[in-house]
């Protein structure tokens, strides 16, 4: 047996997510005495394939062709599952990312694994069982999975596994996956992807504003905060149910969840709701004027004072230590 | 068009979670239970969708009779009817294998589920739903029109969107955006009581997952509180204290 660790790209390049996945493989393919193949789909250049080596799978299985060139959710499930076949993958890893999303419960299907989605640890073997670990009531807790079927699928978060660089070059091998036609009755119309922008599911660091920046107007200084770190901007429920800002950028229970390495919230209270979406951030600093706002419970550090004083400081502070760094 | 919408019962968003046995059951002592916000808004699209009485829509639950008040909530909303598979919902793979069973001699247009449940945070039942049917699914959408025979959607990717066009019939999974969830009307909720809600029993599936345990995150320590004239401070212990920076 192998462990299968479908790597995917955006726009032919490989982001910091599926370092994260491979690494993550890498371990469990250890924890299994066993070897790990990459699988990549799409027009990526063999650089890009080659700098998966590091991560350490032993080979990567390369699919390029014209029908495969964008995402289709059926023909990519198709050809991970006949990877796996072919390599005889019992288990096969994906990032649990917009598109892993609607890959996963497929390739599930196919090969009659069970499916733990939104892995947060490496799994627990011991005693010939297998139990993953994933986020449940959308943060709020943890629920522990056992798999128990013969072979798997798992999908691991962003940010819940530290990349780790154990390896060297893997071989690059062709493989050319049969599709039917029916996989591809999807047609992609346009891809719109902003290149200069922190995809928030994947961001470090997360910069986010709630009512108490009082209107869409006072984004400008966030925007301003947000560039300085590097960081993606966010905001709580009613701040884009106003319309205030865009709903791919609200952070909470019935939103995205996020577990950056900081999240910086300004002028949130912290609903429950809200604090769902977060809980799993490493650090957490609350900006707000309401001493007594339930956020400060769950922050690491607090500023109690009005975002419009403490932002413009906090942006003056930033500059200042990046000059002097 | 007939239209298919798949329900979950779930714990309200305001719910403070805690577990019993050891952290081995979930405990549902005072908690209020509501259809799940994401099938809300699968919902309010097929209602806007058949408005005018241009189809139907049906909403099918995979639950035991606790569940039948959410049922009979999304028909207040508007759901056409309902239909409950009289089960526990073991994992996605059981409530997609019940729900594909239902498809098999209900033909259906399209299919749409909400991107994940609240409780769980699955998001399987749609893609799996596809793969039962050999149909194409597409997963978090966040813009769903028809023009005739297919359908435009428009799909969440990392740092942007993707548009699609799909022929019909195929799975959807929604989120924000695609409409604004509806609340139920006197009219609706009076309606409700009376429109159909079949039961059907279940057909027997094997399991492959088991919920064995859960876990708390880990409190964190008491806030450390800069002062609001000093944010330097706080970069400071970012830098060097938190190491985030």
């Amino acid at each position: 047996m192998s462990v299968l660790v479908y790597t995917e790209n955006a726009g032919g390049k490989f982001k910091k997510s599926v370092f994260e996945t491979v690494s993550y493989a890498r371990a469990i393919a250890d924890q299994n005495n066993t070897s790990l193949i990459a699988v990549s789909i799409g027009e990526v250049d063999a650089a890009e394939l080659a700098s998966l080596g590091k991560y350490g799978p032993e080979k990567v299985l390369n699919v390029s062709n014209e029908k495969l060139k964008n995402f289709i959710n059926q023909a990519y499930a198709s050809v991970i599952a006949e990877a796996s076949k072919r390599e005889n993958a019992d288990i096969v890893v994906l990032s649990n990312s917009f598109s892993g999303r609607g890959l996963a419960p497929r390739i599930g299907v196919k090969l009659g694994a069970g499916v733990a989605d939104g892995a947060v640890a490496l799994p627990d073997q011991e005693g010939g069982k297998f139990k993953v670990k994933k986020t449940a009531f959308s943060g709020k807790a943890f629920a522990v999975v056992e798999l128990t079927s013969e072979k798997k699928v798992i999908s691991l978060n962003s940010n819940a596994y530290k990349i780790v660089e154990k390896g060297s070059a893997a071989k690059i091998e062709d493989f050319n996956a049969e599709t039917k036609d029916t996989d591809f009755k999807t047609i992609i119309k346009e891809i719109i992807r902003s290149t200069n922008k922190v995809a928030l599911p994947d961001a470090d660091i997360v910069v986010s504003g709630g009512r108490g920046l009082k209107g869409p107007e006072n984004w400008a200084m966030l925007e301003e905060l947000a560039d300085l770190l590097g960081a993606a901007l966010a905001c709580s429920k009613p701040v884009s149910d106003a319309g205030w800002r865009p709903h791919s950028e609200h952070v909470g229970q019935t939103g995205i969840a996020v577990s950056p390495n900081l999240y910086i919230a300004v002028g949130i209270s912290g609903a429950i709701q809200h604090l769902a979406g977060v809980s799993s951030s490493k650090v957490i600093v609350v900006i707000n004027k309401d001493a007594d706002a339930p956020f400060f419970k769950v922050a690491d550090y607090g500023i109690v004072g009005d975002a419009f004083e403490v932002v413009p400081k906090l942006i003056t502070a930033i500059k200042e230590y990046k000059a002097s760094a | 068009m007939k239209i298919l919408v798949c329900i979950s019962n779930v714990p309200d968003t305001t719910t403070k979670i805690t577990f019993t046995d050891n952290n081995t059951q979930f405990n549902t002592n005072g908690v209020q239970f509501i259809l799940n916000p994401y099938d809300e808004i699968a919902l309010a699209r097929a209602i806007e969708l058949t408005d005018g009485g241009n189809g139907t829509v049906t909403v099918i639950n995979v639950g035991e009779i606790n569940t039948e008040p959410t049922i009979r909530k999304a028909l207040a909303i508007g759901a056409t009817n309902a239909v409950r598979v009289n089960a526990k919902p073991h994992d996605a793979w059981f409530v997609a294998s019940q729900v594909a069973q239902y498809i098999k001699t209900n033909q259906f247009d399209l299919i749409l589920t909400g991107q994940e449940s609240i409780d769980y945070n699955g998001s399987k039942v749609a893609g799996m739903l596809g793969e039962f049917l050999d149909l194409p699914s597409v997963s978090i959408i966040k813009k769903l029109e028809i023009n005739g025979t297919d359908a435009t959607v428009e799909r969440e990717i990392d740092g942007g969107k993707e548009v699609l066009t799909i022929p019909f019939p195929f799975i959807a999974s929604t989120a924000e955006g695609v409409a604004e969830p509806k609340i139920p009307n006197m009219r609706g909720i009076m309606s409700a009581r009376t429109k159909p809600l079949t039961v059907i029993e279940p057909i027997e599936v094997k399991t492959l997952s088991e919920v064995i345990s859960y876990e708390t995150p880990a409190p964190r320590d008491r806030v450390k509180l800069v002062s609001a004239e000093d944010p330097a401070k706080l970069i400071g212990l970012l830098h060097e204290e938190a190491k985030v920076i």
